[in-house]
């Protein structure tokens, strides 16, 4: 048997195909940034997750726990978030205008991260004036796990948030990496 | 034991698109079998969120594939170059597999899907091994069992043309 194996290109038109049907729960693919590559899915309400050191296979099993079994890694549903980006890591944009899919999320998590989407391009809060948004004042150290968990980094800039005194404190996609971020949008020198 | 988890789509797809590629050139032939891949990982994506379990997805995948198969058959019935099969209808004019797929609902996973693949689908013993991921004679096997349970349970008299 000459053509055991399905073609490159077979599986390029499948996937499509499977996508533009509207048959996908979650569509997921890499995509290369200056701090490396990155695992960025979308469902049909919006962007879901962006994930540092992507694992793609404990990736899909997650994203279909979470959305539905429909997963699928496909390339086109995810041009917009990938084109937004390469801007933004190209300097060229400072606002996000992808919509976000946070329908998992408990509600104080979600306020927690409705807050962090308004923090702006090349500024930083702090956990605790954060909580103080969201309404919670004193709960900078349970913001501090929301930010840890932030299902969607970069695009909700939790590297804009910093402890009281000014140190970066942590990131979940490693402080190489939050530096790295603050450092192109100017605020680190 | 617990029922198996049923995977992420990607993960069913990669582990099963090859052997169900291989099988629809052999049916199909290269160009046939590449609309036919489309369509059968189509149908597989549309009925995916209705799987109760994870178990025999090779064997369901195949099912859809076989299916896809003889209706490629009916519709241009000059253009195959190899293996013809025409899976019959019943009396009634329903297609074979369908009514075997009613009649062996109560068989074990693997059986069931031994026969139905093998007399709704004509499919060879050694597709249905790759179907089951089994050997030819573990094919044979099951779906002589299921078989022997449907004489048993007086359900292969209404099919007996089809078993013979």
């Amino acid at each position: 048997m000459t053509f055991s194996t399905v073609s490159t290109d077979l599986d390029r038109r499948f996937r499509e195909a499977a996508s533009a049907e509207g048959l996908l729960d979650v569509a997921y693919d890499l995509v290369d940034t200056p701090i490396g590559p990155l695992l960025v899915a979308v469902t049909d309400r919006g962007l879901c997750r962006v994930s540092f050191d992507p694992e793609p296979e404990r990736e899909a099993e997650s994203l279909a726990q979470s959305y539905g079994l429909r997963v699928l890694r496909a390339s086109r549903p995810l041009d917009t978030a990938r084109r937004e980006l390469d801007e933004y890591f190209a300097g060229r944009r400072h606002t996000f205008d992808l919509t976000t899919d946070l329908r998992i999320e408990a509600p104080f998590r979600s306020a927690v991260l409705e807050e962090l989407a308004r923090v702006p391009y090349g500024a930083t809060t702090t956990y605790g004036e954060l909580a103080r948004r969201a309404g919670r004042p004193r709960a900078a150290r349970a913001v501090g796990v929301v930010m840890n968990r932030n299902p969607i980094p970069i695009v909700l800039p939790c590297h804009r948030v910093v402890g009281a005194n000014g140190a970066l404190v942590g990131y979940g996609g490693g402080l190489d990496r939050k530096e790295a971020l603050l450092r192109l949008e100017g605020v680190l020198a | 034991m617990d029922d198996v988890a049923v995977p992420p789509f990607e993960r069913f797809y990669l582990e099963h698109r090859d052997a169900v590629f291989a099988f629809l050139g052999r049916r199909l032939g290269r160009e046939g079998a590449e609309d036919a891949f489309q369509e059968t990982f189509l149908r597989a994506l549309r009925g995916y969120q209705s799987l109760r379990h994870g178990r025999e997805l090779r064997a369901w995948v195949f099912t859809i594939a076989a299916r896809v198969v003889v209706d490629e058959h009916r519709r241009r019935p000059r253009q195959t170059p190899t293996d013809r099969v025409d899976a019959g209808t019943t009396e009634d004019g329903r297609p074979a597999y369908a009514e075997l797929e009613d009649l062996t609902n109560e068989l074990p996973a693997t059986e069931r899907a031994a026969v139905v693949l093998r007399y709704g689908y004509d499919l060879t013993y050694t597709d249905i091994a790759v179907a089951l991921g089994s050997t030819e004679a573990a094919a044979r096997q099951a779906a002589s069992s299921g078989v022997r349970r449907l004489r048993r349970k007086g359900i292969a008299h209404d099919i007996q043309h089809r078993l013979d």
